[in-house]
């Protein structure tokens, strides 16, 4: 019998590789694998929970919506990532600053 | 069943589909896909018709449906509701539509928009079919919807003439004024009784949740819609303009089918009529059917008689509705699309006939105008002896099928005015029996000038020819259908259908007013209707024979002189070939009127609002210049200091603001962490 | 223990690791292949969670779709020949403060909150429950993400696309 805990556990442990993938990365693809991990974690979660505690599939339904937003997600920032890549010739985060003071 | 009834109206959706995309590149451009498609649908018709034949049941009912939107405590259902009246209709309109799908493979040879032309029949027939069968007043405003917009099609089909364009704009717009009331009651309805479904709406008012006054706005505004689409006063204007369109589809939409179908509605609707919401209806159909017959008695074009014709026979079906008689007027609906179809199948031979004469001989003239016809009778034998037989038909002679409901039709409203208290309503028969004779007149002076005497113009008739197969066989089908033995099987009396199957299986359905109110709507004695029958059936047969006695004497042995007769009857002569002068007086109180009142609006616009705008701007602009000195000095001074200050702030709070999104994350993160340890421990 | 399980300790331990791996491998491309392998795992671990329809949606959408775009980004943004390129870093001490707390917090729920625990309720096929709610109860936020979609896809077009030459 594989318990609630053990499923938390792993979602909590690939959730923070994910942030640290976020945080620490400067490559704006690799920011976008640790956003797809810490996705991928909730959606563990989410399932995890339905079958569980809440015993109905409106877990599995927002796991599915969560796929959707992923999905689309995803389209989006690589488009704005070659659209980057393509006017400064670096996906460097930390050099894409705009936005600064 | 019922999904035998959702094929037939499903087979013609998929050819327009197929048409639309493909009908060009097909072989043939496509007619046969189009036209197998009604005739699949007929043949499966045909079966549903032979098992109610053998089943033999009048209570016959059957109803299927599936809840198409639910949002709490608002739910759409549809399903499909077949029971013998939609059975029928389904025969009626898919011989009709068949037949008339056949005929247009010779009438619209060499059209450019040949393949567009048999998408738009099989989008009609689809619309139609569908309007028959739904079980509920949504899904029938739908189709209803759908079938003005396919006559709006077909009626500006040949669109290069603006008399073509303005017409189908002229029915679109017509019809929207009826459709606006059906829209009304529709809302009535759901709002009283919170449903679409026929059956629930019965209920409902037999329950009283729907009762009184609003009924019978509810059954008046529904009611209008059909005003609209079966063309009766005072929305029939449309109609007679709609003949623009090519002939098959006069005869299809404009004749037999499309236009019974507010008919039918009100027939659906039969049993949420209140009385006075009956008298209403039959007094507007009794109007129009004498009406539109004397309009008809003075048209010279082929089609604008047989239009005004229609108009008037639809006066009838409407009027029996109201007086209760539910059965003839169904009657008189199926009965009259075949023969009417016929008569517009028949003028179009002739008008096909025509044309090609005039093509020959390279002149420009009127092909529909009767004034050029004349003796053709030799010329186009099979046409001359069908039309001959639908006339017949709908004159109301003995041994047609017209005589049979005409006779029901009379019978019953006699029936109704015999039992009314109040005596005014001996006019609904009088108007029949007065609009029989003009029928038979008119229909009789068409047949005679077209078909009997000396050839009007000699160059034309020389090169008038019998049309090919294409276009007889239906006429002869048409024809055959109009012979009474059809409708009085399994009895055989020429003179009633009382013993037919038609009148024992379309029972009149039980009137839910009657059961919430717990008296009957219209109350006719066994004994009255059986008196009245007898006595309206020879009244009708010496009203007809007298109609077509007098069109001889005119027109055949010339005993009257027709110019001068004109001349005698002088103003009423006018009104009658100048159609009452109803689109006149549209214009000059409609038209003109909302013209007025948008210059009256502008004027005003301009004058008054325009002149109080501006001196307020007057005003506004000088109290301004006052107060901004004011401003200049003490509110900026003010306002100065205060923006220095946040200014000075800003500059400080920029540094935060690196632009690094991973310094912000980071921010995030520890304080949803701070936080939520915060909340734990 | 039963096989099962001891598949299931094997699933969570490579979907763990290669999440780590992905998180801390300097080389671009290898982070993508093993986010590769991170989703199959998880789509594995749905599998055990009976959802069987979101095991398959994952792998399709998921490895099908989303990693293939990521991989696409790789190529395009680097000269993937050279393996060497490094994915450089930011400071360690800001990754190591988040990874800590939020590791505490996390910990803290998982092992404080007293779950409600509910026996396997086995498995059993779920599509069709899911096709049931998408078309019901979820239809209009069904709706309002193929919206979604669509919005995103012409905007991820309209902003990828080739500058127009003026």
């Amino acid at each position: 019998m594989i318990s609630l805990q053990t499923y938390l556990i792993i979602s909590a442990l690939v959730f923070i590789f994910g942030l640290i993938a976020v945080v620490n990365k400067k490559n704006a693809v690799g920011i976008l694998m640790g956003v797809e991990l810490i996705l991928n974690s909730v959606n563990l979660n989410f399932i995890a929970f339905a079958k569980y505690v809440d015993l109905s599939i409106k877990g599995q339904i927002i796991a599915i919506f969560v796929i959707i937003l992923a999905a689309a997600e995803a389209a989006v920032a690589l488009a704005i990532v070659l659209n980057i890549y393509r006017y400064r010739s670096t996906i460097d985060v930390t050099t894409v600053d705009l936005m600064k003071n | 069943m019922v999904e035998i009834a959702v094929i037939i109206a499903l087979l013609p959706l998929l050819a327009f589909v197929i048409q639309i995309f493909f009908g060009k590149r097909l072989p043939r451009q496509g007619d046969w896909v189009s036209i197998g498609a009604i005739v699949s649908g007929f043949g499966l018709s045909l079966y549903l018709f032979i098992q109610m034949l053998t089943r033999y049941d009048p209570g016959f009912v059957i109803t299927e449906s599936f809840t198409w939107i639910d949002l709490g405590s608002f739910k759409i259902n549809l399903g499909i509701y077949l029971d013998n009246v939609s059975i029928t209709m389904l025969m009626v309109v898919t011989i009709v539509s068949s037949l008339v799908h056949i005929y247009s493979m010779a009438y619209m040879e060499g059209d450019p928009r040949y393949s567009r032309f048999y998408a738009y029949l099989s989008l009609f027939s689809f619309s139609m079919l569908g309007l028959i069968i739904w079980d509920n007043l949504f899904g029938i405003y739908m189709m209803w919807e759908l079938v003005g917009l396919c006559s709006y099609l077909l009626i500006g089909f040949w669109f290069e003439k603006d008399s073509a364009s303005n017409a189908a704009k002229k029915a679109f717009i017509t019809n929207r004024i009826g459709d606006f009331g059906f829209l009304f009651g529709l809302l009535i309805v759901v709002t009283a009784i919170g449903s679409f479904t026929l059956t629930d709406i019965a209920e409902g008012v037999a329950s009283g949740k729907l009762s009184g006054g609003w009924l019978t706005a509810a059954g008046i505004l529904l009611f209008c819609g059909a005003i609209g689409k079966s063309a009766q006063f005072p929305l029939h204007v449309w109609l007679p303009d709609a003949m623009e369109g090519p002939t098959p589809v006069s005869a299809l939409i404009h004749a037999a089918t499309m236009v019974a179908a507010g008919v039918y509605l009100v027939a659906r609707l039969f049993f949420m009529l209140s009385l006075d919401a009956m008298i209403f209806i039959s007094y507007i159909g009794a109007f129009t059917a004498i009406f539109a017959s004397i309009i008809a008695v003075t048209q010279n074009d082929i089609k604008r008689v047989l239009a005004y014709s229609t108009v008037s026979q639809l006066g009838y079906m409407i009027m029996a509705l109201g007086a209760g008689s539910f059965t003839a007027g169904f009657f008189h609906l199926v009965t009259h699309a075949m023969f009417k179809a016929g008569l517009f199948l028949g003028s179009g031979s002739v008008i096909h006939a025509m044309h090609h004469a005039m093509h020959k001989l390279d002149v420009h003239d009127d092909p529909n105008d009767i004034r050029l016809m004349g003796g053709f009778k030799d010329k186009m034998p099979t046409t001359y002896r069908t039309f001959l037989i639908y006339t017949l038909a709908l004159s109301g002679i003995p041994f047609f099928s017209g005589f049979l409901s005409k006779d029901a039709i009379l019978g019953g409203t006699l029936a109704f005015a015999v039992s009314q208290s109040n005596p005014i309503h001996y006019l609904l028969p009088v108007f029949g029996f007065a609009a029989a004779i003009l029928t038979a007149f008119y229909m009789f002076r068409l047949v005679i000038l077209t078909f009997h005497g000396e050839p009007q113009r000699k160059d034309l008739y020389e090169n008038i020819h019998e049309s090919p197969k294409t276009i007889t066989i239906p006429l002869s089908i048409l024809a055959v259908l109009s012979i009474f033995i059809f409708y009085t099987l399994p009895g055989i009396n020429p003179f009633s259908a009382a013993h037919g199957w038609f009148e024992h299986l379309m029972a009149a359905p039980a009137s839910a007013v009657a059961q919430f109110s717990g008296h009957p709507v219209v109350d006719i004695s066994e004994h009255t209707a059986h008196s009245s029958h007898t006595l309206a059936m020879i009244i009708s047969i010496i009203v007809a024979l007298s109609g077509i006695l007098t069109a001889f004497a005119i027109y055949y042995w010339k005993k009257m002189d027709v110019e001068a007769l004109t001349e005698k009857m002088g103003v009423l002569y006018r009104l009658s070939y100048n159609k009452f002068y109803v689109d006149e007086i549209y214009e000059a109180t409609v038209v003109r009127g909302l013209l007025m009142w948008n210059n009256l609006l502008s004027w005003f616009d301009n004058a008054i609002i325009d002149g109080l705008v501006n001196l307020t701007a007057w005003i506004t602009r000088h109290t301004s210049a006052l107060s901004g000195k004011f401003d200049n000095a003490v509110i900026d001074g003010m306002v100065n200091e205060i923006a220095d200050i946040t200014q000075g702030f800003g500059r400080q709070l920029r540094r935060v603001q690196t632009g690094q999104i991973q310094t912000y994350i980071f921010a995030a993160v520890v304080g949803a962490v701070v936080i939520i340890l915060v909340r734990l421990v | 223990m039963e096989a099962t399980e001891i598949l299931f300790l094997i699933i969570a331990a490579i979907t763990v690791i290669s999440a780590a791996i992905v998180a801390f491998s300097n080389k671009i491309i290898y982070a993508a292949f093993s986010l590769l392998l991170t989703l199959f795992g998880f789509a594995a671990l749905y599998v055990y969670l009976s959802a069987d329809f979101i095991a398959v949606s994952q792998v399709m959408i998921y490895v099908g779709g989303i990693l293939i775009l990521i991989l696409f980004g790789v190529l395009m943004t680097q000269r993937i020949y050279d393996v060497s390129v490094k994915s450089e870093r930011n400071p360690v001490l800001p990754t190591l403060l988040t990874a800590i707390g939020s590791a505490v917090v996390l910990g803290l729920i998982i092992f404080k909150t007293p779950w409600r625990q509910v026996a396997d309720s086995g498995y059993a096929p779920i599509t069709e429950r899911i096709g049931q709610a998408i078309m019901g109860d979820f239809l209009l936020p069904f709706e309002i993400a193929s919206i979604l979609l669509l919005a995103a896809l012409i905007g991820s077009v309209f902003i990828a696309r080739a500058e127009e030459k003026k």
